[in-house]
């Protein structure tokens, strides 16, 4: 895109500047419609799991429904609790919602269709994710409110725990794909296993990307990982004291941020914009079809389980990411760069 | 240009939230502006092209330690009137510790002037290496010449860690925590007895 803004008479520089201007735009915008409609979708589904009609009447079928929402929420009066740090207060939800944004950038749509094509693609995902934290642990302080404060507690807890075994499984992927990049991570699952496409059918690295879904769900604190808002124990957890719009960012925030680890299922293990199998025809259907359509199928995965799964309790939650997937992903680490060792680079 | 404007930009804001860290009245805010400043320093050293060192500055120091920070700050329950109080005994204390940091970074700049080790180049840019990414170059190092330091560094960091699990682990008995294997061993025909006593019999009174 650079290039056509030079042809525009621009020099390099603000061609550039100019290119990655349009580039946000060109995500975000988007990005915000993705929401509004997955939040309906969200509801439907967890609507037909539980044999109801979910939202039906905004619209046809219902669709205009969060849009609706939206301009409710929007046109609220914004309460700020008087003994509440004011300015910290309106500050969390915009980290919130900025931080689910900014992952964005290096998420490849398509062969070279990337923000922003960086060596340190995936590390660059994983301090974005660590910041997403702040968020949630302002906004509980900020409050000045019993409930918002433990809840923010336990949400610095779990993401702390569950980043751990991420990086570890992200190590795994790293090694086998041999770069950062995240474009280079989707071209190295090319014909991975004989014709098929992506890290998943990897018997060395299936178990890591359930591992990484699961993770996922309590990165995001979607059921059944969601402590941070169990209404029966903490009202409504962190965001209790919010309401309209600063409430709506929490909202909106929450679903991109699962919008993005399914979008990480997709690129990391199932090779991305590229097709499930390596056959010239399905090459044919443009790659971010390929990749809207594996978002879509762990947006379901990720709906399923909060429709069926109860909650778990705060001590299991914290044994499953200490005790159960620290060690085993770790020692998956040993055994794929063993196995690296042994096939790829001789002993 | 658009280089130099976020340059500038960088290194303001690094500097006022520098200040501000230590000018802040509440210690939350100072944890909050010591994160703008690590923010920042991890943009000045992607504009040097150090993106990996950016990028663990973020993890590590934005992602971890300042997290752990601000959980223990938070908790703090904080007597401003205190704090002040102590300032103006410390005053002369901070006031030395800040002219021996200054004398040493004078120090060291005038050394790196004068020729130095040699750490990069005089100017203080390192040499790129063409065609090599940031982490291979490094990995590169860390693994051969370094090996011994970076595995030396390794084991300090397993000691110190193996210290603090010892001086704070400590065996409470009375805890009836869940045995995983043994509840899902557990049967619904065991876990119940289904009984049907005549009248009269099933309660002792």
């Amino acid at each position: 895109m650079t290039q056509l803004f030079q042809t525009w008479g621009l020099t390099y520089e603000w061609a550039w500047f100019s290119a990655t201007i349009a580039g946000i735009l060109l995500i975000a915008l988007p990005l915000l419609l993705s929401v509004a409609m997955i939040i309906y979708a969200d509801r439907k589904i967890w609507a037909a799991m539980a044999l109801r009609r979910g939202p039906n009447v905004v619209g046809p079928f219902g669709l205009l429904q969060s849009f609706a929402d939206g301009l409710k929420v929007f046109l609220q009066e914004t309460i700020v609790p008087s003994a509440a740090n004011k300015g910290l207060f309106l500050i969390a939800p915009i980290i919130t919602f900025t931080v689910a944004l900014m992952a964005w950038a290096v998420i490849p749509f398509n062969s070279g269709a990337i923000l922003a094509n960086i060596n340190v693609g995936l590390l660059y995902i994983l301090a974005v994710s660590s910041l997403g934290v702040y968020g949630t642990v302002i906004a509980g302080w900020s409050s000045n409110s019993k409930y918002p404060f433990f809840s923010a507690m336990r949400a610095s807890a779990q993401m702390i725990s569950y980043e751990v075994s991420i990086g570890f499984i992200l190590i795994c992927v790293v090694m086998w794909a041999g770069t950062f990049n995240m474009d280079g991570i989707v071209q190295a699952q090319k014909a991975h296993i004989w014709i098929l496409n992506g890290f998943v059918f990897n018997p060395l690295l299936f178990p890591m990307w359930v591992m990484f879904l699961i993770s996922g769900m309590a990165e995001t604190g979607r059921a059944p990982f969601d402590l941070t808002e169990a209404e029966s124990e903490l009202v409504a957890g962190y965001q209790t004291e919010y309401s309209s719009m600063s409430f709506a960012l929490y909202w909106l925030g929450e679903y991109a941020n699962v919008l993005l680890m399914c979008a990480l299922n997709a690129v990391l293990f199932f090779g991305g914009y590229l097709p499930p199998i390596d056959w010239a025809p399905l090459y044919w259907i443009p790659g971010w079809i390929w990749l809207f359509a594996k978002i879509l199928f762990f947006f379901f995965i990720f709906s399923w389980v909060k429709a069926t799964v109860p909650r778990y309790r705060y001590d299991q939650l914290m044994r499953l990411g200490w005790k159960v997937f620290l060690p085993v992903s770790l020692g998956f680490v040993v055994v794929v760069s063993g196995w690296l060792m042994l096939t790829r680079y001789g002993v | 240009m658009v280089t130099v404007i976020a340059f500038y930009l960088f290194a303001t804001l690094t500097i006022v939230a520098g200040a501000f860290t230590i000018l802040a009245r509440n210690p939350v805010h100072s944890v909050l502006w010591l994160i703008v400043a690590f923010f920042n320093a991890a943009g000045l050293m992607v504009l040097l092209g150090a993106e990996f060192i950016a990028m663990l500055l973020v993890i590590v120091y934005v992602g971890a330690v300042a997290v752990l920070f601000l959980f223990v700050v938070m908790m703090l329950d904080i007597d401003f009137a205190e704090l002040r109080a102590g300032f103006i005994k410390n005053f002369p204390l901070g006031l030395l510790l800040a002219g021996v940091l200054l004398a040493e970074i004078t120090l060291g700049l005038g050394a790196v002037g004068a020729g130095g080790i040699a750490l990069g180049t005089a100017d203080g840019t390192a040499p790129m290496v063409a065609g090599q990414s940031n982490i291979e170059a490094i990995g590169m190092l860390l693994y051969s010449k370094y090996l011994f330091l970076f595995e030396a560094a390794g084991i300090i960091l397993l000691v110190a860690m193996v210290g603090a699990i010892v001086l704070t682990h400590r065996k409470r008995t009375g805890v009836r925590s869940q045995n995983v294997a043994r509840q899902n061993a557990r049967r619904p025909d065991e876990a119940t007895i289904n009984m049907s006593p005549e009248v009269g019999k099933g309660v002792e009174l």
